[in-house]
């Protein structure tokens, strides 16, 4: 308790950044690091009054459209949340680097909360990708994806309902690799206790407010001993504290079998870095792809919620694009910000206008523009 | 053509072999086959592995096919019991070919070793080349019908090094390693593999978006040898992207070339969509030797002596022995009366939606050989 009421005081007085990690690694030392994991409604109340800023990064390709479609959306919706658009076209900053500009690194650590399209990587000119950038500028340090089956969009697999926590700073991403001799390479895979107990402390938390009875951690630690061992262990231990919660330990391999053969048998599953990355997009690939999922990363310093698809330049600007990966996104988002009502108004509007099936757009197997799918949407708040 | 020189020299070899060894082995079967009996080790492994390896051995002995076992009990849960590795080793590079069942790999060892027994094996016998024949069966009902995948992994090196270090507590870092040698090698073996099957693309399966230096090297050296192989399609595909794609459309997929990691999860994402571990086949290649295990690698510890594991996976292991060794005819019989019980659809074990236990389900293959 102590240690979320400094936390709370902390955030309030917006001595961010330094601090917070001065204080994270303090807090470590002394076993108390629960409470930096804030999903709990508390520590949102701190700034829940009147209407609230949100950062809008819109990105490339289809990203302008679908930003545009959830504005529309969430004007129509009457949510307090006033946008702030901002640009990440990189810059050369005063090092010679590029890199994401000032104005929106300053936008998203004020506003806390920043909601992004999709983003293009450029390929081999020389500046690393604005989505790995992003996560190490605001610490995002676990990707949340649910993956519920729509009503209304048939696919081979009806019962799905899970969601992939996958911790986001580390592990095989950690992008230490060298080149030993000619011809020999090592990759370094990075597992840290820090980061693995924060990971698991996330998904119990979210587990506990979601109303989810279990939480299973995905690992390889029969062949990583050491590495994926410590992940285990920081779950086992998490694991203790919530005991109405069940707890499962699978095999990565196990997972992916049974993930394909029988869904119903997951519920919250939390994992490594690369697991994580291949398992959410393989359950995104049982209720019928990106386009339909959203995905949201929480972080020390704020939350970005995301649509995690492609940037589509082919069908860019021809009104042509699916907006529902973007705006069950910022659903999520206005759950995280205890905007519960307007979250259900919003998505039960949506997902009543897919199971419809009227105006739905080419990805899922209609002929309606982007426009006509929003206005649909609108029509149904 | 490579390949199909060394699988020729390979069986002369073998029945070579087997013709020095036979005396002992020939006594109690009078066999039709020229009095040539092959001998092959046998490791039941753990889980419900004897119980598999014993429907097996029933099914070969109704079929009277001409192979003998040497069994070795191998484990690493259970080191009392367990046989010696090397003796193991001995045994496969005497006899160059086994049958095996799965070991349990716990996330601990009691000697303290990172690297688990089927690493060592592997190492060993210098396993390289996984291969994992997916195809859709007869009779067996999922959501997806007619896939038909080959999954080749190299399984000697990348994520599977047991290279760790606690730098300082808390903190463990751990070494993947690709080499340029080794990820030429699997990549020539799928390319030969699709050639001598028939085949018509590879698809490499990797992540050098974020590992650029290790999984790059592991494309670089499958584009390279994609040039030598004029006639087949060359295909690259990040493995989320590929996980998303199995799922969804997994009649694109041909023949897949994977580092160690990505394998052992396409193996078992691909298994699960064709009816689970109990139904696909698999085998490991060396140089030299040939180890036949079910493909997605799954002890079924749960179910040990409750006689409701399936056989199938290691019936259709044993159907690959026997054509590996240039029996046919036995390979033949068997594989028909397999697609038969499981086309009746009669007799099915639980994971097929049955009440069937492993006994009726390994009479019901034996009362099908014709």
């Amino acid at each position: 308790m102590a240690a979320r009421f400094i936390n709370k005081i902390v955030r309030k007085t917006g001595v961010i950044g330094q601090m917070l990690c001065i204080l994270h690694k303090y807090l470590y030392r002394n076993n108390i690091s629960p409470a930096l994991v804030n999903t709990t409604p508390a520590a949102h109340r701190a700034y829940s009054s009147g209407v609230r800023k949100v950062t809008l990064i819109p990105g490339d390709g289809i990203g302008p459209e679908i930003s545009a479609a959830v504005q529309k959306i969430f004007t129509a919706a009457n949510v307090p949340i006033e946008w702030e658009t901002v640009d990440v076209t990189p810059v050369r900053g005063p090092d010679g680097k590029f890199g994401i500009p000032q104005a929106a690194i300053d936008s998203v650590n004020t506003n806390k909360i920043g909601l992004k399209g999709p983003l293009m990587t450029p390929v081999g000119k020389g500046h690393r990708s604005l989505n790995l950038a992003l996560r190490k500028e605001f610490n995002l340090y676990a990707n949340v994806r649910p993956c519920r089956s729509l009503e209304g969009y048939k696919t081979l697999y009806d019962d799905v309902d899970v969601v992939t926590i996958r911790e986001n700073t580390e592990g095989e991403y950690s992008g230490i690799e060298h080149e030993i001799v000619d011809g020999v390479v090592q990759s370094i895979k990075l597992i840290t206790e820090e980061a693995s107990m924060r990971v698991a402390e996330y998904a119990f938390q979210y587990a506990k407010n979601n109303n989810r009875k279990k939480v299973t951690v995905v690992h390889k630690a029969n062949i990583m001993r050491m590495s994926d061992g410590l992940f285990l262990r920081c779950a086992r231990d998490t694991a203790q504290k919530y005991p109405e919660i069940q707890f499962e330990e699978r095999y990565l391999d196990t997972v992916c079998l049974n993930m394909v053969q029988n869904p119903g048998k997951y519920d919250v599953l939390v994992m490594p870095n690369l697991y994580g990355d291949i398992l959410s997009d393989m359950c995104a690939g049982l209720v019928g792809g990106l386009g339909l999922t959203p995905s949201g990363n929480m972080g020390l310093n704020g939350a970005l919620f995301e649509s995690v698809h492609g940037t589509a330049p082919d069908i860019a600007g021809k009104d042509l694009a699916n907006p529902t990966a973007l705006l069950l996104s910022a659903v999520m988002m206005l759950r995280h910000m205890e905007l519960n009502e307007h979250a259900n108004n919003i998505e039960r509007a949506a997902f009543e206008t897919i199971k419809e099936g009227k105006y739905l757009t080419g990805d899922l197997g209609g002929r309606a523009k982007c426009s006509e799918f929003t206005n649909e949407i609108c029509a149904k708040l | 053509m490579a390949m199909l020189a060394r699988t020729v020299g390979r069986t002369f070899m073998q029945a070579a072999a087997a013709r020095s060894l036979h005396t002992t082995a020939a006594l109690n079967h009078d066999s039709n086959y020229g009095g040539n009996r092959t001998t092959c080790t046998l490791i039941p492994g753990d889980g419900v592995g004897p119980e598999l390896v014993y429907s097996l051995q029933e099914v070969f002995k109704a079929a009277n096919v001409p192979v003998d076992f040497e069994s070795y009990f191998l484990s690493e849960i259970n080191p009392v019991l367990s046989a010696k590795l090397e003796d193991v080793v001995a045994s496969i590079q005497k006899n160059k070919v086994c049958i095996k069942g799965i070991l349990a790999t716990p996330d601990y060892s009691n000697v303290g070793d990172l690297q688990t027994l089927n690493m060592k094996l592997r190492t060993d016998l210098d396993l390289y080349a996984n291969v994992v024949h997916v195809r859709s069966l007869p009779g067996v009902k999922t959501r997806h019908s007619n896939i038909d995948t080959v999954i080749i992994r190299e399984q000697t090196e990348g994520e599977y090094s047991a290279l760790e270090h606690e730098s300082v507590p808390g903190i463990v870092e751990c070494l993947k390693i690709i080499t340029a040698k080794k990820s030429m090698r699997i990549a020539k073996f799928a390319f030969d593999y699709a050639t001598k099957n028939n085949r018509k693309k590879v698809t490499a399966v990797h992540k050098a978006n974020i590992m650029k230096l290790g999984d790059g090297l592991f494309l670089k050296s499958c584009e390279e040898i994609s040039k030598l192989y004029p006639r087949i399609q060359f295909e690259k595909m990040i493995v989320d992207n590929t996980t998303m794609q199995m799922v969804s459309n997994p009649n694109q997929f041909d023949v897949m070339v994977t580092p160690n990691l990505y394998g052992a999860i396409v193996d078992n994402l691909a298994s699960g969509l064709v009816g689970g571990a109990g139904v696909v086949a698999g085998a490991s290649y060396s140089a030299e030797t040939v180890v036949f295990e079910p493909g997605a690698r799954h002890t079924f510890a749960e179910a040990v002596g409750k006689n409701v594991a399936n056989p199938t996976a290691m019936l259709l292991c044993g159907t690959k022995l026997l054509r590996h060794i240039n029996l046919h005819t036995y390979s033949e019989v068997i594989s028909n009366a397999i697609n038969k019980v499981l086309l009746d659809g009669k007799v099915r074990t639980k994971d097929l939606g049955g009440q069937s236990t492993t006994q009726d389900f390994t009479r019901a293959i034996i009362s099908n050989l014709h």
